[in-house]
């Protein structure tokens, strides 16, 4: 979601004005009958409603009780039951549409894989337990007369050996998965491509993103335009305190530290728009450090490259010193000649930022 | 003269500091005045305040943790709340310098101030009891971590009215934490109400340690002990081992602040990263501090209310002791994301992987102990049951963040949040409300109320999954943690579930309490006369409720694991004779003050460096070295008990045993 196939040359003047139709709910994307406000508002008004009657029905003790004495635990159950599942479906439907289960680069899409399979393996396991729990307690209830009561089970080495069998099978499975995983998705692992990768290299400042590209020798500020189909090897490093850089739709995040260099290599596969924002919570202006990726086609990529270098601006030291002070929420902002060593001063910790007391706020 | 001090520094600007403040100020203006008018304070100063017994201090901390809960739950209704409102444009109602102090103070005060004290009360309580001793190892030293516990929770909530806290997350993560970043006194109070609160944390699990190995009943070996104590043993051995981490870290943390040091600084050499290792080589065994004793709280209740031996009492120990040792082998699975090798990182998830195996192992044995059982569905057995149903969810969610790229794309989100409240709800607090209401009629000689007890189940049961289950859909749908406005609104919807979930759980502590306040009104009808109200198992149902100052009177011999059961059939079957008359005085430690004078000059200690007052901190640190010298050299440290007061309690004790 949030793509917009038509990206043209130019598009940074009309950024700011994107970003205000990116959020206002009339232009938010279809998501299968959640999308109302006010709807699902009434759904979570009757989802409390219905939990209300059910505490209150627990709160009166047993199931003697006569408000539920008709059929008490069908009632019960088919009640909250309703409740937990219909809750888990919406959230269900909505998550798969956005967000890191709905990938368009290829490390997203094999992290998806890695996600949706572990879960299956250990819900084979969990499910089974919850069932079990329910069941043995239920059957086992002291009044139950045809339960088999059993003092002395206390020790049996072959349900043992089942016991620590099962988890270290899961466990040996989910290892490899774990093992194998951590290599082929190394972050700075380059992807295997017949395009030679476009080289960013990403300074967190506070609180916004600066992305220079240091091959064509420009730079932008928390708007990041990059050829779709064709792999993106990020430097990474920070001004002044941790961050995380983070494009859910693309797949690994990966923090950006001061002093220190990390990599990151991801795709975009699909022209489109894509959100990106710091995980790691930075300062006062942490809830707004997003920034937008945006995919183009390899043509227009070039054009674009020509037209913010036709706009002009200059960051070397000075520009960058006056670029880095505390700000909440910048516009996208671009330059068409870049410092060469900027990048290497920054993650070498030489161009630290410092806050004034008043900007620590 | 004042340091940094000054009437600036009391937030007359923030209306919602200053309602809590009056709130807060009237409601303890009213409980002084009660105390006062009634002429409690003698009584609360001789049996409450100076005490060294351990079943006094630990239902003092549960009273410590209950009260904090409040103030921690607070904080998270505020947070969910401007979640719920701020999406797209809106700013909801708290600012940023605001929400932050609330998120950063909610993390802190539940698990420094709400879960540890909960847990250290439950084992300080019921240890001794299991054990069949009268004290802990070091009953006047157990008075002395109590109060640094509560002097912490004292400079932490002053935060709230002088000054203000860090805003910088639980952990306080540098440079963010640093002077350059942070220059006010937030983290300053976050650090020094930790280190002396973790000085008493430490001293406890010190306390514990020594009592589980060397105080033990005759005849109780290793192997009988009850297995409460065998996870409280693996906890405090990891205090020992991880809380003096802590107390570095954060020392050199203050070396930064106070003294211009370069531990974790970006400049000169500092490098944040350090500090990130070390807080998680302390952080992650926190949690397996925390949880394992609610593991021993679990396979008790499920044994005495199956009315069976705990299934595989071997295999339980070993699967105990095996995560207290893979605890520690695990931290660097908290940042993945930070640029480790792919070995590093795949060692790391494996690693936490395969604490599943000792857990998985554990949820299997309570499966078989209900198995063949006969199941009395109270309220302990139901936290119990509720527990294994959201731990395994939660366990799974774990494990899935233990795979290294899967955790690439989770990390720092909100699905890692619903994933540790998932076992911290799910298996600390079920853990501690399944032991009070368990071990609450041993302590006070009445049962809790039950279907209030039921009721708060409930809530908090069905609250947890509509406050939690959102949260991992967002955390799916790419949201973030610690965000005080989002600008994706369809989030929106999923963040008002979250709330009323939250509601839902506001509703349990409510019921808590309600429950509390009724049963001590009906604790007539609810009278435990026998000791053993459950049928239990184990040696602290073997003495009156609640139990004399000395616990037991004849220290009991075990010759066989669940010692008081075996106890019980033996005597069904006359096999044994009738216990021995009383035999004489017994000598007790005697109450002291010290523990609260220690912490009161600790209190000034950390109220004076953070605000930079010298002379103040200088007395501050002279009162607590004097007064910890003057207990020291005292004499008469214990106190005997007459011979005929002893006879009063042997006689009900007697009369249950026949």
């Amino acid at each position: 979601m949030w793509k917009s196939d038509a990206a043209e040359p130019g598009r940074t003047a009309r950024f700011v004005g994107i970003r205000a139709e990116h959020f206002s709910p009339a232009l938010a994307p279809p998501v299968g009958g959640y999308v109302e406000e006010g709807g699902s508002k009434h759904d979570a008004r009757m989802a409390v409603g219905r939990l209300l009657r059910v505490i209150i029905a627990m709160c009166t003790g047993n199931p003697g009780h006569p408000r539920i004495s008709a059929s008490p635990n069908t009632w019960l159950q088919r009640s909250r039951w309703s409740t937990l599942t219909a809750l888990g479906l919406c959230a269900l439907l909505t998550s798969c549409r956005e967000g890191v289960l709905d990938p368009h680069g290829p490390i997203g899409r094999s992290e998806r894989i890695i996600l949706t399979d572990a879960t299956a393996i250990m819900l084979a396991v969990v499910i089974p337990v919850i069932v079990l729990t329910l069941a043995f307690a239920w059957w086992y209830r002291a009044g139950n007369r045809r339960a088999r009561y059993q003092s002395e089970l206390q020790y049996s080495g072959r349900i043992e050996l089942i016991t620590w069998s099962i988890p270290a099978l899961v466990i040996v499975f989910l290892g490899g998965i774990a093992w194998i995983g951590s290599h082929d998705l190394d972050p700075p692992k380059p992807l295997t491509s017949d395009h030679p990768p476009v080289e960013v290299d990403v300074v967190s400042l506070d609180w916004r993103w600066l992305f220079i590209y240091p091959d064509q020798g420009i730079a932008t500020v928390n708007e990041l335009t990059v050829p779709a189909g064709v792999p993106l090897h990020f430097r990474l490093t920070s001004t002044s305190v941790m961050n995380s850089f983070f494009i859910p739709e693309l797949g690994s995040q990966i923090y950006t530290m001061p002093g220190m260099t990390t990599q990151l290599n991801l795709q975009a596969d699909d022209a489109g728009t894509y959100e990106g924002l710091s995980a790691q919570f930075s300062g006062p202006g942490f809830s707004d450090m997003h920034f937008t990726l945006v995919a183009t086609a390899s043509t227009t990529f070039a054009q674009w490259i020509e037209a913010t270098r036709a706009r002009g601006g200059v960051l070397d030291e000075a520009a960058y010193t006056a670029l880095s002070r505390p700000t909440p929420a910048g516009a996208p902002l671009s330059f068409a000649r870049v410092d060469p060593e900027l990048f290497e001063t920054v993650s070498s910790g030489k161009l630290v930022t410092q806050w004034s007391p008043e900007e620590a706020r | 003269m004042l340091g940094r001090l000054s009437l600036a520094a009391i937030p007359f600007d923030q209306p919602i500091v200053m309602v809590t403040c009056g709130t807060v100020g009237a409601v303890l203006v009213t409980v002084m005045a009660l105390v006062t008018f009634k002429g409690w304070w003698p009584y609360l100063w001789r049996e409450w305040i100076t005490s060294v017994d351990h079943k006094r201090i630990g239902v003092m901390y549960m009273i410590l943790a209950l009260v904090m809960l409040v103030r921690g739950f607070s904080d998270a209704i505020m947070m969910r709340s401007q979640q719920a409102l701020a999406a797209g444009h809106a700013a909801g109602y708290l600012p940023p310098e605001h929400f932050d102090q609330i998120f950063s103070a909610h993390g802190t005060i539940m698990i420094f101030f709400v879960a540890m004290p909960f847990v250290i009360g439950l084992m300080n309580f019921a240890l001794p009891l299991q054990l069949g001793v009268r004290d802990v190892a070091f009953p006047v030293l157990n008075s002395v971590s109590f109060w640094l516990t509560a002097a912490g929770v004292l400079l932490v909530n002053l935060s709230l009215f002088v000054g203000e806290f860090a805003r910088t997350g639980w952990l306080a993560y540098p440079p963010l934490s640093e002077l350059a970043y942070s220059p006010g006194v937030g983290v300053d109070y976050y650090l020094w109400s930790l280190q002396i609160s973790g000085l008493g944390t430490l001293l406890s699990g010190i306390n514990l340690t020594t009592t589980i190995l060397k105080l033990r009943a005759p005849g109780m070996g290793y192997m009988r002990m009850p297995v409460f104590c065998w996870t409280a043993l693996a906890s405090n051995l990891l205090i020992v081992a991880a809380f003096p981490v802590l107390t570095a870290t954060f020392g050199m943390l203050l070396l930064d602040r106070y003294c211009g040091f370069h531990f974790f600084t970006n400049d000169l050499g500092g490098n944040p990263m350090m500090y990130i290792n070390l807080i998680w080589i302390w952080g992650h065994p926190e949690v397996y501090i925390l949880i394992l004793p609610c593991f021993g709280v679990f396979s008790e209740v499920v044994a005495t209310f199956s009315g069976k031996p705990l299934f595989g009492y071997r295999s339980m120990v070993l699967a105990t002791m095996a995560i207290c040792v893979l605890s520690f082998m695990v931290w660097l699975h908290h940042f993945f994301t930070m640029g480790a090798s792919a070995a590093v990182n795949g060692f790391f998830g494996i690693m936490s992987m395969v604490i599943a195996v000792p857990t998985g192992v554990k949820v299997f044995n309570w499966l078989f102990t209900l198995y063949g059982g006969r199941v009395r569905f109270t309220v302990p057995i139901y936290w119990t049951l509720g527990f294994i149903v959201t731990f395994v969810i939660g366990g799974m969610t774990g494990v899935l963040q233990a795979i290294p790229p899967a955790d690439f794309v989770l990390h720092n989100s909100l699905f890692l949040i619903a994933h540790f409240h998932n076992v911290i709800i799910g298996g600390v607090v079920f853990g501690v409300m399944a032991g009070y209401n368990y071990w609450f009629p041993k302590a006070f000689g009445f049962k809790l109320n039950e279907p209030l007890g039921k009721a708060v189940f409930w809530c908090w049961f069905v609250g947890f999954y509509l406050a939690f289950m959102p949260l991992y859909a967002l955390g799916l749908m790419g949201a973030t943690r610690r965000m005080q406005h989002y600008p994706n609104v369809h989030w929106q919807p999923l963040m008002v579930v979250a709330f009323c979930g939250a509601v839902v759980i506001f509703c349990g502590i409510a019921l808590t309490v309600v429950q509390l306040a009724v049963s001590i009104r009906r604790r007539d009808r609810h009278r435990d006369l026998t000791g053993d109200p459950w049928d239990g198992r184990t040696l602290e149902w073997s003495t009156p409720s609640p139990p004399p100052a000395w616990n037991f009177t004849h220290l009991p011999r075990v010759e066989q694991p669940d010692a008081f059961w075996a106890a019980k059939q033996a005597a069904k079957s006359s096999q044994v004779a009738e216990r021995p008359g009383y035999s004489g005085p017994i000598h007790m430690p005697r109450n002291t003050p010290t523990g609260i004078f220690i912490a009161f000059f600790a209190f000034i200690l950390g109220f004076a460096l953070i605000w930079r007052i010298d002379w103040l901190a200088a007395i501050g640190l002279v009162g607590a070295l004097a007064v910890a010298l003057r207990q020291f050299w005292q004499t008469g440290r214990e106190v005997e008990i007459p011979a005929e007061e002893v006879a009063a309690f042997e006689r009900p004790t007697m009369r249950e045993a026949a």
